[in-house]
């Protein structure tokens, strides 16, 4: 089975992350950036797809130069090979996924897979609808919040997460857009071995679509600060003086102990 | 004609608790546009129970209703709402932002060229056009968005951006259409929805919490979270990463996904505040939120926030509650 794999890169997880002068974007000059980490469980279960039913695991990424960073991670953890979508600026950040997905809906036509997984939601815009869109784009089937993956010679059944604890099976016809949820399965690390091979795998660079290059339908006009919802309180001092505080506050002030 | 058009969800023959939430949205949009409110309820025996979205404000009900309609499908609601939209011609179309709306709601948007404007924790209007915001960067950044498209446009509110309004019978009328649904076209064949195993711990019913994040690194750590839990008397919780990873199981999980708790005291511990986190939490009573990081988005909802090392703060907290 074909199996292509969309990442995103995004900004790493721990980092913070500050507007730029005019708060129209990230200022992403002091940034570095990893695998968006629903995508990482998405080439998860490609691999283990691979190992147990045979086929090529391709990955694919969307963005400028840096992106390939994310593919050669990829291809270390066991991808085949790698395309690379050259974009910058506005199309690269994903503010609209119907840019995203006429990217990616390029890269799926060339390549013809049997299935195309991608993560739920990238960390940093989350809007969690390219899958989805590309979908619909390509006038496959797709399933979403997908934690399994049984693949038959027709179709394929997938166990989707719904709210609150409850689970749900579903068959689709291949070929398929499968959205998968974080924790669908244990992250593999690259083997030294694996970092080693990368290095003669492909990545193929590619021009975006030019249909890509149209006005957005939905536009960031800026950035504005989370609003507080409530008046927090910042304990100062030594941990041991914030935890002294706290417990005098929990007791007399909120009078929850 | 045109107008907002709200799409409310039924969920096991009773009400999702969002939808009266989107539809508080969508009345606001109205209000603040100018532009009347009308409901569409896409269901199989949802009836009498749509004369309750008929509330003051709502110019009209109108229920979808088919068999096809009955367990939930991303095909047969795209197809059902694209139909009505179609006729309708409404501006915007609104969603309260489901786990059901995100699967099939970008589909039904990109049917009409448009992309849905997702999880939306409000707006404001400049210049007579509404200006939706959104979080950026795991809740770090506003995001600030405008539609570019003409109408048909479509969003989704998130749990909690807006009170929900209470159900309640009222003027409106209540309509019922079939869809011309072809049920052979629909793609997706659904199994009942299932429970994996009982829930052990009922931590909705906790009167304390202490919920554990990605901050406390490695499991052989989660036994300082243990005799945290221990001295303040309350329950141990997680956020997801700790679930996904195994450290503890499934019914510890607080988020959108697992359980939603209004404890008198959550205590975040080296949790950073994902919206999916948030949204099971936000209820509580009184929030402590212990992060090395001063700006994660745990601290815009926390009453206390400690900014520090938990391997330091937890243990001097264990001692303080025992002095």
């Amino acid at each position: 089975m074909k199996i292509l794999v969309a990442l995103k890169q995004v900004p790493a997880r721990d980092l913070t992350v500050e507007a730029d002068g005019a708060r129209a974007w990230i200022d992403e000059s002091a940034l570095s950036h990893e695998i968006n980490e629903p995508d990482a469980y998405a080439l998860e279960a490609a691999l283990q797809l691979k190992e147990s039913s045979g086929g090529e695991v391709v990955a694919v990424s969307a963005g400028p130069a840096r992106v390939q960073t994310a593919l050669r991670e990829a291809l270390a953890k066991g991808a085949d090979r790698a395309i690379h979508i050259a974009v910058e600026g506005e199309a690269a950040r994903g503010t609209d996924p119907s840019v995203t997905a006429m990217l990616l809906e390029a890269a799926v036509r060339g390549e013809q897979p049997q299935l195309v997984l991608t993560g739920l939601q990238s960390e940093d815009t989350g809007s969690g609808q390219t899958g989805v869109i590309l979908a619909s784009r390509l006038g496959w089937p797709h399933a979403t919040l997908v934690v399994a993956i049984e693949p038959g010679p027709d179709s394929v059944r997938v166990k989707r997460e719904l709210e609150a604890g409850w689970f749900q099976y579903v068959t689709i016809p291949w070929p398929a857009v499968l959205a998968v949820q974080s924790g669908i399965s244990r992250l593999r690390y690259a083997t030294l071995m694996g970092i080693k091979r990368a290095k003669t795998k492909e990545i193929r660079s590619v021009a975006p679509p030019p249909e890509a290059a149209a006005q957005p339908n939905i536009r960031l006009k800026g950035l504005a600060e989370p609003r507080r919802l409530r008046q927090t309180q910042f304990l100062a001092g030594s941990p041991a003086e914030q935890a002294a505080q706290l417990v005098e506050k929990l007791r007399f002030e909120a009078r929850v102990l | 004609m045109s107008g907002i058009l709200v799409v409310l969800e039924r969920q096991g023959g009773a009400w999702h608790k969002m939808s009266f939430e989107a539809l508080a949205g969508a009345l606001e949009l109205g209000r603040a546009t100018g532009l009347s409110v009308s409901v569409c309820v896409p269901a199989s025996g949802a009836r009498e129970a749509a004369a309750e979205a008929a509330v003051a404000g709502v110019d009209g009900v109108t229920v979808l209703e088919h068999e096809a309609l009955e367990a939930y499908a991303a095909d047969a609601w795209v197809e059902a709402l694209a139909e009505w939209i179609a006729g309708v011609r409404p501006d915007y179309v609104v969603f309260p932002h489901t786990y059901q709306t995100r699967d099939f709601a970008p589909a039904l948007a990109a049917r009409f060229g448009r992309t849905l404007m997702a999880d939306s924790t409000g707006f404001f209007v400049e210049g007579g056009l509404p200006v939706f915001e959104r979080p950026l960067f795991q809740g770090k950044h506003i995001g600030r968005f405008v539609f570019e498209t003409p109408a048909p446009n479509f969003v989704s509110f998130q749990a909690g951006a807006f009170r929900g309004v209470p159900p309640a019978g009222g003027a409106a009328p209540v309509a019922v259409k079939r869809p011309s649904l072809d049920a052979a076209r629909i793609r997706q064949r659904p199994e009942p929805p299932f429970r994996e195993t009982a829930q052990a711990v009922d931590l909705s019913a906790a009167e304390r919490i202490v919920a554990v994040g990605r901050g406390i690194q490695d499991e052989g750590n989660l036994e300082l979270a243990r005799q945290l839990a221990a001295a303040f008397g309350a329950e141990l919780a997680a956020s997801r990463p700790i679930i996904d990873s195994g450290w503890l199981p499934a019914d510890r999980q607080v988020g959108s996904s697992g359980q939603t708790v209004a404890p008198r005291l959550y205590i975040a511990l080296g949790i950073s505040g994902a919206l999916q986190h948030i949204v099971g939490m936000k209820g509580a009573g009184c929030i402590v939120a212990i992060n090395r990081d001063a700006k994660a988005p745990i601290f815009e909802i926390a009453d206390y926030a400690l900014i520090g090392d938990l391997f330091e703060i937890a243990p001097a907290l264990i001692g303080a509650l025992s002095s």
